[in-house]
């Protein structure tokens, strides 16, 4: 008769999973802060250039993109077209796309708003500098030729 | 009266939902930074014409035609010396008729220092059919003997890299001495491709 039982037949003890949840919150809030929403379905071809002299851009809320390629779909031609929010659009469309997108932010950001140039590597200058016309028109002149980056050789 | 124990809510699930959560987020959202060169479009130009202003040995005019060649001063170049070209034209010549002027700035911020810079002026010029990944190629190199040149400066003045400089004065004053003065023609279409 032992005043001590000896533990028979109970198995392992159940490891206490309640802190899982919030370990799990903590890791969906990482992603949260760290991450931005997809805004727009791209419909054109995005192989981008490379380049090694490349900066971050900066304060993405204040940055308006513009995609330039061959569009996705075969079916809508080989030729390069421009891609606003979620529509194809022509060059005359530019500026009143930049004058949405500026109504869109703060009074005091508006004169930081940067458009990023997204273009396809095999597009040609001609589009890209009809757009760059319209751009200086427009009076948005911080643009950023978006560009994959490149180690550099040194 | 007996106390009624509260039954336990089950939370065995809660960690399946914030899963669901996370997976959704993970899901709809990017994580990749977007890298680019950034440059300043000029102002509209009026009729005036600004151009006539500058001396024709204080520009380097680079041309890129719509078969994707270079023609560097009048002459054909390649990419991969464009950027000691540059380098070398921005730098500063004392009496040389080939470079740019040299003028005398104040740096206030360098203790009223007076720095010679050159005068010059990169132009840049392509064609409608050029490439884009032509023309980032020598927008690339570009940058690369401005930060290049910044990088030195940087180290002549402060002793750190300019990419190390924490203080925004040193930034500006640094940028102050080695200005990056590219300009990009009026398009011409020239090669008749679109």
């Amino acid at each position: 008769m032992s005043k001590f039982k000896t533990k028979k037949g109970k198995g392992a003890a159940a490891i206490n999973t309640s802190s899982l949840p919030d370990i799990i919150f903590i890791l969906l809030f990482f992603f949260m802060m760290t991450t931005t929403m997809r805004e727009v379905t791209v419909m054109v071809k995005q192989n981008m250039p490379g380049a090694t002299e490349v900066q971050k851009l900066q304060r993405k809320s204040l940055v308006s993109y513009i995609y330039i390629g061959s569009p996705k779909d075969s079916k809508l031609g080989t030729t390069a077209r421009i891609q606003l929010n979620d529509v194809f659009a022509n060059v005359d469309d530019i500026p009143s796309f930049i004058v949405s997108e500026r109504e869109a932010r703060d009074e005091a950001d508006r004169t930081f708003l940067t458009t990023s140039l997204k273009v396809d590597g095999s597009t040609t200058m001609g589009i890209v500098t009809d757009i760059k016309q319209e751009l200086r028109k427009a009076g948005s002149f911080k643009i950023n030729y978006s560009t994959k980056k490149l180690k550099s050789d040194k | 009266m007996a106390k009624r124990s509260v039954p336990e809510i089950n939370a065995g699930s809660m960690a399946d939902i914030a899963f669901l959560l996370l997976i959704f987020f993970l899901v709809t959202t990017t994580m990749d930074v977007d890298t680019g060169i950034t440059r300043k479009l000029p102002p509209p130009v009026e009729d005036n014409d600004e151009q006539a202003n500058v001396k024709d040995r204080n520009v380097l005019k680079i041309l890129i035609n719509s078969h994707d060649m270079l023609l560097v001063d009048g002459k054909p170049g390649n990419v991969e010396t464009l950027m000691a070209k540059a380098k070398e034209f921005m730098a500063v010549h004392f009496n040389n008729d080939n470079f740019p002027e040299v003028k005398e700035i104040v740096v206030e911020e360098l203790g009223d220092k007076k720095i010679w810079v050159s005068k010059g002026i990169i132009s840049l010029k392509n064609d409608r059919g050029t490439s884009y990944e032509m023309y980032i190629k020598v927008q690339n190199e570009l940058a690369r003997a401005f930060n290049e040149m910044k990088e030195e400066a940087s180290i002549e003045y402060y002793g750190v890299k300019y990419t190390q400089l924490v203080d925004d004065t040193k930034v500006k004053v640094i940028n102050k001495i080695v200005p990056v003065r590219i300009s990009e023609a009026e398009p011409e279409d020239i090669g008749g491709v679109r």
